[in-house]
């Protein structure tokens, strides 16, 4: 068989392709369960670091369901709208920021346990300089006052935007302010070079990562106003 | 080449061994820099970057190897990328789902393993021109070559830089009381290179064969 004609080659590479594309869906379809379980298992331990709980992948599931004691989804005037466990851990916030304000679910996790308390952690999503950036906030009972957060990002370059996603850049956010004196709300400010040390409306952006830091600060802005009725009416 | 060569022939045996020593990828043929500085900040990552390029080096040998008489010559160069490419999507979706913290740290690494130039190279150079189970050797061979200087290499980095050898830590922590402190520096990707050009040193020093006569 002549292995250099032009009807040879074009079929040698269908068939090729052909092939190939088959044996990776197998492959795809049959590791998709297990890929799906390890993301769940991260989510369930970033949603534990938002309030300063170590975990490993191991220990994850067991720390989640014994310290995440209530989660359901609210709308944007506060009224709760759903109080399934596993739908409101389902809840894609890159599907739900799409949405129109009044339309959106809105996820909340309670977090209890003896000598911490109880904490509000609410997921958030935006983007970065590269791709999506994440994370979860978690508030004091009061509405108002943060907690704790934990930020990760797709592919924000390391050692410049990827900062965020280091303990160094998450622990300053703890006791920030989220609404002013008036009551109105404000978010948090970015500031380059750091403003006032324990300044409760602003955070230090990173330096090199201003893409990302702006991205981070729109974030926060977007994710948390659409609480806003609702951390209102926790107080 | 009869087919009654043993499996483990002196001449099959030098294909896994040369590669290890007088002909390594990474050493003496200088390729597949880029990763080797990237991951070998600790030992873990390492190991199982190693891994998956030798299973890849290996698998693709192979199967290259077994088509060698009917790939049309035009298209060589995609036939052999869309055998890597393949394997390659094929060992990040295993890593996905059993070792997906590792697979994190290895993040676009494990994408690239594709552009590595041993794996090409090896394709080009031997599975085109030799049996199923030589081409297997010299894949196995190159990627244990490849994975013993990233070893080394992991091995100094993560001690120095972090007191640890494999995530353990095994300096003291009398040690740091004392005013020890681990270099940072050498966590950096610059500190990686000159390591492996240490390596490359003692390697020459000691095989006076691999110096250049100029």
């Amino acid at each position: 068989m002549n292995t250099q004609s032009n009807t040879y080659t074009f079929l040698y590479a269908s068939i090729m392709v052909v092939l190939v594309a088959a044996v990776l869906s197998f492959a795809a379809l049959q590791l998709k369960p297990r890929q799906t379980r390890n993301i769940e298992i991260e989510k369930k331990q970033d949603i534990l670091k938002a309030v300063n709980i170590a975990s490993t992948p191991e220990n994850a599931e067991e720390l989640y369901n014994q310290f995440i004691v209530q989660s359901f989804t609210v709308n944007a005037n506060g009224d709760i709208t759903s109080e399934d466990k596993n739908a409101t851990f389902a809840v894609d916030l890159k599907i739900e920021n799409k949405k129109k304000l009044e339309e959106r679910k809105l996820p909340v996790f309670i977090f209890k346990k003896e000598g911490i308390g109880e904490k509000m952690i609410i997921p958030i999503r935006g983007r970065g300089m590269w791709g999506p950036i994440w994370g979860f906030v978690s508030m004091e009972p009061d509405g108002k006052t943060i907690y704790g957060a934990t930020f990760g990002n797709k592919g924000e370059t390391p050692g410049l935007g990827a900062e965020i996603s280091k303990p160094e850049f998450q622990k300053p956010f703890s006791g920030k302010q989220i609404f002013d004196e008036t009551g109105k709300f404000t978010s948090l400010a970015l500031v380059k070079g750091g403003g006032a040390v324990g300044h409760p409306h602003e955070f230090d952006a990173v330096s090199g990562g201003t893409v990302t830091s702006k991205g981070l600060e729109a974030m926060l802005r977007e994710n948390l106003s659409s609480y806003e009725m609702y951390l209102k009416s926790s107080k | 080449m009869s087919d009654k060569e043993p499996l483990f022939s002196a001449k099959n045996r030098k294909l896994l061994k040369n590669p290890l020593s007088s002909d390594n990828p990474i050493t003496v043929q200088v390729l597949g820099i880029c990763s080797a500085l990237a991951v070998t900040a600790k030992l873990e990552p390492a190991v199982v970057m190693s891994l998956s390029v030798m299973a890849v080096t290996a698998f693709a040998n192979v199967i290259i190897s077994l088509l060698r008489n009917t790939i049309p010559s035009r298209i060589r160069i995609i036939v052999q990328l869309v055998v890597v490419a393949a394997l390659v999507i094929v060992v990040d979706q295993v890593l996905k789902a059993f070792a997906y913290e590792v697979s994190k740290q290895l993040s676009v690494f494990v994408g690239l393993i594709i552009t590595n130039c041993i794996i090409m190279g090896r394709l080009e150079a031997f599975a085109l021109g030799n049996k199923p189970w030589p081409a297997f050797l010299d894949g196995i061979g190159n990627g244990a070559g490849y994975g013993v200087i990233l070893i080394i290499v992991a091995f100094f980095r993560e001690l120095l830089g972090s007191g640890a050898i494999y995530g353990f830590q095994v300096v003291p922590k009398a040690f740091y009381d004392m005013g020890y402190q681990n270099n940072g520096l050498i966590i950096l990707p610059p500190m990686a290179l000159i390591t492996v050009g240490i390596i490359i040193w003692v390697q020459r020093s000691r095989d006076k064969s691999l110096i250049e006569s100029n």
